[in-house]
């Protein structure tokens, strides 16, 4: 570490953060963080769930300010009191949710993200410059097309080009590749690559070891608020940064290999059409079988139905045609509040917006899973102690760590907040688990535990449907992948007998043509 | 409550109330001084007449009885993410209804009949915010609109019987029905307006108080307001909740108005509220739903109502610059949850 401490004067030094402190109440976010940016180089950031990776990137970044510490920014100490005074520092942060307007265009969100932008400008000159930017970096972005037709990928890439067209030389990325299916990861990747030879500075925030030793020139560790350790991503391994995270070795995933025939059926969808709403595909004659102790996958390029499968189960989207049974019942006009009673546990796509209440602590969040068994006297007393104990038993069962229960829910880190969703999901009495991208976010030791989480639960015989883009964890755990494409269901497979290939081809809809 | 932090929350929400109510007198004093007025001779007449004599007391608690109510009328609905501006409406239709039973409903002991009447004007409010509700609960109209708009409704209707069928024969000069037959057995403190209505103004504080903080109903009702996605994911019945905060917000808003009705005017007429329903929005705006904030903002107001009658004599003001005050308070108001949201 001492050499980097040298480099922290030197002209290759574009930011160098010294003995950042940063204290949550309860919580030691950032404890004497160091920290350099080169110019010219991709930095990842890698870390465990609330290591506090977020935090100092937002701190570089002025939304919080550290308690100690110091940040220079070409050698020159500064002090960021706000976005707009890091901006003014050619720093640029691209976020997880994205600030663009979707009824406008590319050019026109661009357009309102410049400072000096005159009071009249040439729509043509601006899309002009925006074609301009676009090929030197490799955006390949269209300035005309309106927002709302983009992918997330594209999404993402005009929140890049606001940035870069508004000076910004040192880029920040906190968990871009989390919402990204692989080949839009590829396209990211390809992009930082230009903006590297172009001498811009990145930093990005990575759960995906391979990610941060495929494209990183040097990766910083943190664990527990502190950073364990820089090193050039040539001299690294997965092994070696997993010691770095976790100072363990993990514990493999075991799954046992068909020892029981799969029970009676527990969830069965016949035939199902829904209607389409907005831009969203509509589910088109799906027919689907979740048996009692059986994993079932959903492969398939997110955008392409999961969501709209996800609410059909749930009771939340209407079926138009077709049937569903749960349990043998036919539950096709049940309400959520029925399913979910009778047994169905949900685990959506975004915490935040869909599976908990920000303004409550992870506690009361965590009784929302049944008030009524956590509750006395007709509702008018609840039963904190039992709650209490409750959430401590969920965390240790899938072993984890529990989380404090004091914290505001909007306050928790990505990772913890889908740890938290998915205790609770799990700690209630369920026969069928739906879990969509149950592991996204999630740092390598906690996605593991959610996996062999959904192997236990197929064990004691519950189904479990698991919606997910990564191919190697639903092969994995499965019995069963079927792979899903514009709403349809276009194959079925067994992990065993899989040829990836195929899978891929399946999900990007170049095997529709030919039927299946 | 489970947050560790509840002293430090405590400490923040006192630090806002009494911030808001240093920017009120504020507002009121240059208010004041630009009409040409000393305000410091204001505060005082307005200390002297209202606070420190018992007879003023008792008038500033005899104001702040609705007040209460229809702070919590709107409240409740705030809980739960809506936006109740029709406590007016509410309190109008509680009047109403609560006229009707006492008028026609007969062979009770006097007891029972007073209870049919108070619950009466409970239904009358807890329908004309069930309409605003149903209709938000389909997702067909926003509840703010809708109450709104029944705000002109309800003095409507109330004209209507006032001015025709329920009009008392004998002062026929005025619109106004003959005197209720229970105003007679209404609990009053003797020598005093003061009446039953301020402890149920309080009763109901109390269990507003403990349902919304402590009990599993409380906790549904603010999950519903703060995630509504996340309640109908957790199976909670999303459609229902929103419907009983409306009837529940308008049943205590039409409990403030048949009180007002039987304790202090004795009949029904077209003056029964002085805005107390409006008032009430603003009580429930600058305490943010807190039920500490409601008991201290219904009193400050309640005070502020009443110098009115102290400023018109003492200062020879209008009546009227105190709806003008209120008005500013609510551009204040209204401007807070924006800097709220900056702050996050
Ligand atoms: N505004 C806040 N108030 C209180 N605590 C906070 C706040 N923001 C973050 N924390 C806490 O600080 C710690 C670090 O959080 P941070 O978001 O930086 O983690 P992270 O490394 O980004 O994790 P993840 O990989 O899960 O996103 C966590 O324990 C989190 O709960
Ligand atoms: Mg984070």
């Amino acid at each position: 570490m001492d050499e980097d401490r040298l480099t922290c004067e030197s002209d290759k030094t574009v930011v160098c953060l010294r003995g950042i402190t940063k204290r949550f109440p309860g919580v030691l976010a950032n404890d004497h963080v160091d920290f350099q940016l080169q110019s010219g180089e991709i930095h990842a950031l890698l870390g465990e769930n609330g290591a506090g990776k977020s935090t100092l990137v937002k701190i570089l970044y002025g939304f919080y300010h550290a308690d100690a510490g110091e940040i220079l920014v070409h050698g020159r100490p500064v002090h960021i009191r706000s976005p707009r005074d890091a901006r003014a520092l050619g720093l640029g942060m691209v976020f997880q949710g994205f600030t663009l307007i979707p009824a406008m265009t590319v050019a026109e969100n661009v357009a309102l993200f410049q400072a000096e932008l005159p009071r009249f400008f040439s729509p043509r000159e601006l899309e002009q410059s925006i074609r301009a930017a676009s090929d030197q970096y490799g955006l390949a972005l269209d300035p005309k097309a309106p927002v709302w037709q983009l992918s997330i990928g594209e999404q993402q890439r005009v929140e890049l080009l606001k940035l870069l067209l508004a000076g910004a030389r040192i880029l920040i990325f906190d968990e871009p590749t989390k919402v990204l299916v692989p080949h839009e990861v590829e396209a990211l990747f390809r992009v930082f690559e230009s903006l590297r030879a172009q001498g811009f500075s990145i930093i990005f925030i990575t759960h995906k070891l391979r990610e941060a030793l495929s494209c990183a020139d040097r990766i910083t560790v943190m664990r527990q608020g502190r950073v364990v350790g820089t090193l050039l991503a040539r001299a690294a391994t997965e092994e070696s940064l997993l010691h770095m995270m976790f100072g363990e070795k993990l514990p493999e995933i075991t799954r046992s290999p068909g020892s029981r025939a799969p029970g009676e059926v527990v969830l069965e969808l016949r035939d199902v059409c829904t209607r389409p709403v907005g831009t969203a595909p509509a589910l088109d004659h799906v027919n689907l079988k979740v048996r009692a102790g059986e994993i079932v996958g959903i492969a398939g390029v997110s955008g392409n139905g999961q969501r709209e499968l996800g609410d059909v189960v749930l009771g939340l989207l209407r079926i138009v045609r077709g049937k569903k049974f749960f349990l043998g019942q036919d539950a096709t006009s049940w309400s959520p509040r029925q399913l979910v009673r009778r047994g169905i546990a949900f685990v959506p796509e975004d915490p935040l917006s869909m599976a908990v209440v920000p303004g409550f602590s992870t506690l009361e969040n965590f009784a929302l899973m049944d008030l009524q068994a956590f509750s006395k006297f007709l509702g008018t007393v609840m039963n904190w102690g039992k709650v209490r104990t409750f959430f401590r038993e969920g965390f240790t069962k899938l072993g984890l760590s529990p989380l404090p229960e004091p914290v505001r829910a909007s306050t928790l880190s990505g990772g913890n907040l889908q740890r938290l969703t998915l205790v609770r999901e799990l700690s209630r009495p369920y026969h069928l688990v739906v879990g969509l991208y149950p592991t996204r976010g999630l740092d390598v030791r906690s996605a593991n535990a959610v996996r062999q989480a959904f192997l236990v639960a197929r064990e004691q015989g519950k189904g479990v449907l698991l919606i997910s883009e990564d191919l190697q964890e639903l092969f994995s755990l499965c019995d069963r992948v079927l792979v899903i494409f514009r709403g349809r269901i276009v194959g079925e497979f067994r992990p065993e007998e899989a040829d990836l290939t195929e899978v891929g081809r399946l999900m990007t809809g170049a095997g529709v043509l030919h039927g299946s | 409550m489970v947050l560790k932090s509840t002293s430090n929350r405590w400490v923040w929400i006192l630090f806002r109330l009494s911030l808001t109510v240093v920017l009120i007198l504020g507002v009121f004093g240059l208010f004041l001084w630009a009409l040409g007025k000393n305000p410091l001779k204001a505060f005082q007449d307005t200390l002297r007449l209202n606070l420190l004599n018992p007879r003023g007391l008792s008038e500033v608690v005899v104001r702040m009885s609705p007040l209460l109510l229809t702070a919590l009328g709107v409240a409740v609905p705030f809980r739960a993410g809506l936006i109740n501006v029709g406590a007016e409406g509410q309190f109008l239709m509680g009047a109403l209804l609560g006229t009707w039973a006492a008028f026609n409903i007969a062979g009770l002991p006097p007891a029972l009949h007073l209870v049919l009447v108070l619950l009466a004007g409970m239904v009358g409010g807890g329908l004309w915010g069930a309409v605003p509700g149903a209709l938000r609960a389909l997702g067909w109209v926003n509840e703010t609109i809708t109450t709104l708009l029944l705000n002109y409704l309800a003095p409507l209707i109330v004209g209507y019987f006032v001015f025709g069928p329920w009009r008392a024969p004998e002062l026929a000069m005025y619109p106004q029905t003959p005197e209720l037959p229970v105003v007679p057995y209404f609990p009053v403190l003797p020598g005093t307006r003061l009446h039953l209505g301020f402890f149920l103004g309080l009763f109901f504080l109390g269990l507003y108080a403990y349902m919304t903080g402590r009990s599993r109903w409380g906790l549904e009702l603010r999950a519903v307001g703060g995630n509504p996605e996340a309640a109908r994911r957790l199976g909670m019945p999303v459609e229902r909740w929103l419907l009983a905060a409306m009837v529940l917000g308008g049943a205590l808003a039409g409990l403030a108005g048949v009180a007002e009705v039987v304790a202090i005017h004795g009949r029904l007429k077209m003056a029964v509220s002085p805005g107390y329903g409006f008032m009430g929005f603003l009580v429930n705006w600058l305490a943010f739903a807190n039920p500490l904030g409601i008991l201290i903002m219904s009193f400050l107001l309640a005070i502020i109502a009443s110098s009115g009658f102290t400023l018109q004599i003492t200062q020879r003001l209008p009546y009227a610059a105190v709806n003008v005050l209120m008005a500013l308070i609510l551009f204040v108001v209204l401007a807070k949850p924006f800097r709220q949201g900056v702050r996050r």
